[in-house]
């Protein structure tokens, strides 16, 4: 064993002894959950609940706090380097998410969408009570994409596999019209519109908003120097060449702009997993007061 | 020392990382939020809303952005009940229903209970077809909206006898974590009918960027990331608690208690670049003298 694996030993047996102490006798515990019943349901309870007696211990939701802390440290082991548990984490991720897609698949679009659609009574009576059992008057017309994605599943049989293009066709056109409309509308005409602004702004008593006028200018000016660099029929020569650099900065403090958003989602999505191991598993902090009187 | 810097392990830096988030959060350092005009923005299209008045509330987000959406979404939800306006919940996003669920756990069961579902608010559940489902319902939403998330028929629900299509609704209010989201919201909804459908929203960092040309024409207030959902909490709490000279509830200041971990990151990530940029420089320098 070299230096390195003892090291790594030591501080996973001090870290398994601490949790283990903490868990058993140590303050008021760790890592456990409740439940409450409310309406018909079984809710997620804080341990304030469970010690007004309200609330009833939960082997399944300790059981997910436990799986949960657990799965996040084996996916943090990946910084240190690759190693076997973080395998065995993402792995059970990945299934656990496609699985979860298939189920959804399944039961919110075949059986509503597709199922429902041609035979309502049926589904009615064992999947959606809700449902209306009387068939819409073009109910015939769901046989289409029945047949469609038959076709679509074709792929999968080694004869005849091209017959799924026909569908794939389909689909690649349809969203592909349905889209250029609404980017043509939205992204394209409304943000022309959108960038024609009056560039000195004024108040309605007549005063110069400065600030607002700065700002037109600087969007105007902005606008401008990026679609300079975007000319390609001109060389980027004198004027138009510093104008296009202008437009280099302009583009390259956006996408700071978008890196520094990104790093923030980035953080918070850390923050929050760390909140998770520190308030929920081990009971070090308690921030929104789920354990008062333990 | 610069040598020693340059061929500095990656992996020192994601523990300086880890105790410049931990730490703050071990300690729960928490900065005042002084919110901007577009967060104010979204609170102002909330709070000029009437009592009765629909609301449309898409969750369009899953548990991996969680912690940068629900702070935003209970304040909204939060809001509105203060505002006593009717709730109607939908998700494009198959995890949807279930960040609804506990939104309404949270907020409404909690805080709200003199609310009843089906007269105050209810969740239509999730619907397979991403902007489809924006296009269909923004002219007919009974047509795709046959039932509850429940599996209750539309008909049975009495504050959903009135509605008919997303015009009907005085605000829509998207929680977005990408695709489908507020892109599609806005392209599919708002686009064809400016005049007829008020969005706001609050989305995850990474999209903020995409969404800003969009304020304040197409959207009418934007809450980018765990930053706009702070701002937006202060508006909320500033004006439901502190003006009653109530203590506010830690549930209300979620973003506000991530803001502190944040900061402390942020410096970081500036000292961090700082100096690279500076070791950088230094090599440069010293590959110079040596040609």
């Amino acid at each position: 064993m070299n230096k390195e694996k003892k090291i790594w030993t030591i501080i996973f047996l001090l870290a398994v002894v601490y949790i283990i102490a903490r868990a058993t006798f140590w303050g008021a515990g760790m890592g456990k959950g409740y439940s409450t019943q409310l309406d018909g349901d079984w809710k997620v309870a804080s341990a304030t609940d469970y010690a007004a007696g309200v609330a009833t211990f939960s082997w399944s939701q300790t059981i997910g706090i436990w799986v949960a802390a657990i799965f996040t440290l084996c996916i943090f082991s990946f910084l240190y380097k690759d190693n076997p548990l973080y395998k065995i984490a993402e792995s059970v991720s990945v299934g656990v998410t496609a699985a979860f897609w298939m189920v959804v698949g399944f039961w919110d679009v075949i059986i509503p969408n597709l199922i429902g659609k041609i035979f309502p009574a049926w589904v009615q009576s064992w999947a959606i009570p809700g449902l209306s059992p009387i068939r819409e008057d073009v109910w015939w017309i769901w046989i289409i994409p029945l047949v469609l994605g038959i076709l679509l599943l074709w792929r999968l049989v080694p004869v005849g596999s091209w017959i799924a293009r026909w569908p794939l066709a389909f689909i690649i056109g349809t969203t592909a019209g349905f889209r250029l409309i609404a980017f043509l509308s939205a992204d394209f005409l409304s943000q022309i519109r959108n960038s024609i602004k009056p560039l000195v702004v004024v108040s309605a008593a007549n005063d110069l908003v400065v600030a607002d006028t700065v700002k037109a200018i600087v969007i105007f000016l902005s606008v401008l120097a990026c679609l300079v660099y975007f000319l390609f029929s001109v060389e980027h020569k004198g004027v138009v060449g510093k104008i296009s650099k202008v437009g280099i900065w302009v583009m390259m403090i956006t996408f700071g702009a978008s890196f520094a958003l990104t790093v923030m989602g980035r953080i918070a999505l850390l923050a929050i997993r760390l909140e998770f191991l520190f308030d929920d598993w081990l009971w070090l902090i308690d921030p929104t007061n789920k354990r008062i009187g333990l | 020392m610069v040598k020693f810097l340059k061929n500095l392990d990656r992996r020192y830096i994601f523990l300086l990382m880890l105790l410049a988030v931990g730490i703050p959060i071990l300690f729960q350092v928490q900065f005042p939020e002084k919110p901007s005009g577009i967060a104010r923005d979204v609170f102002n299209e909330v709070e000029q809303l009437k009592e009765g008045d629909k609301v449309l509330l898409a969750f369009d987000f899953d548990p991996a952005s969680e912690g940068e959406l629900a702070p935003m979404a209970t304040s909204f939800v939060r809001h509105c009940c203060e505002k006593k306006v009717k709730l109607y919940f939908l998700a494009l996003w198959p995890v949807g229903p279930q960040m609804v669920d506990d939104t309404i756990d949270r907020v409404i069961k909690k805080d709200f209970p003199q609310l009843v579902y089906g007269v105050d608010y209810v969740n239509l559940g999730f619907k397979s077809g991403n902007e489809g489902v924006i296009k269909v319902i923004v002219t007919n939403l009974r047509g795709l909206y046959t039932t509850d998330a429940k599996g209750t028929n539309i008909d049975q629900i009495p504050m959903c006898q009135k509605v008919t299509n997303l015009q009907d609704f005085d605000l829509i209010i998207n929680v977005s974590a990408g695709y489908p989201g507020t892109k599609e919201w806005v392209q599919y909804a708002v686009s064809p009918y400016p005049d007829d459908i008020t969005l706001v929203a609050g989305c995850t960092g990474v999209q903020a960027p995409l969404f800003y040309p969009y304020y304040p024409e197409q959207l009418k207030g934007l809450l980018g990331a765990i930053k706009g959902a702070a701002e937006y909490e202060e508006l909320v709490v500033a004006k439901y608690d502190k003006e009653k000279v109530k203590e506010p509830d830690p549930r209300y200041q979620e973003a506000k208690r991530r803001m502190g971990p944040q900061l402390v990151a942020h410096l970081l990530m500036v000292m961090l670049i700082i100096v690279g940029n500076v070791i950088f420089f230094m090599s440069r320098s010293q590959k110079g003298e040596i040609s």
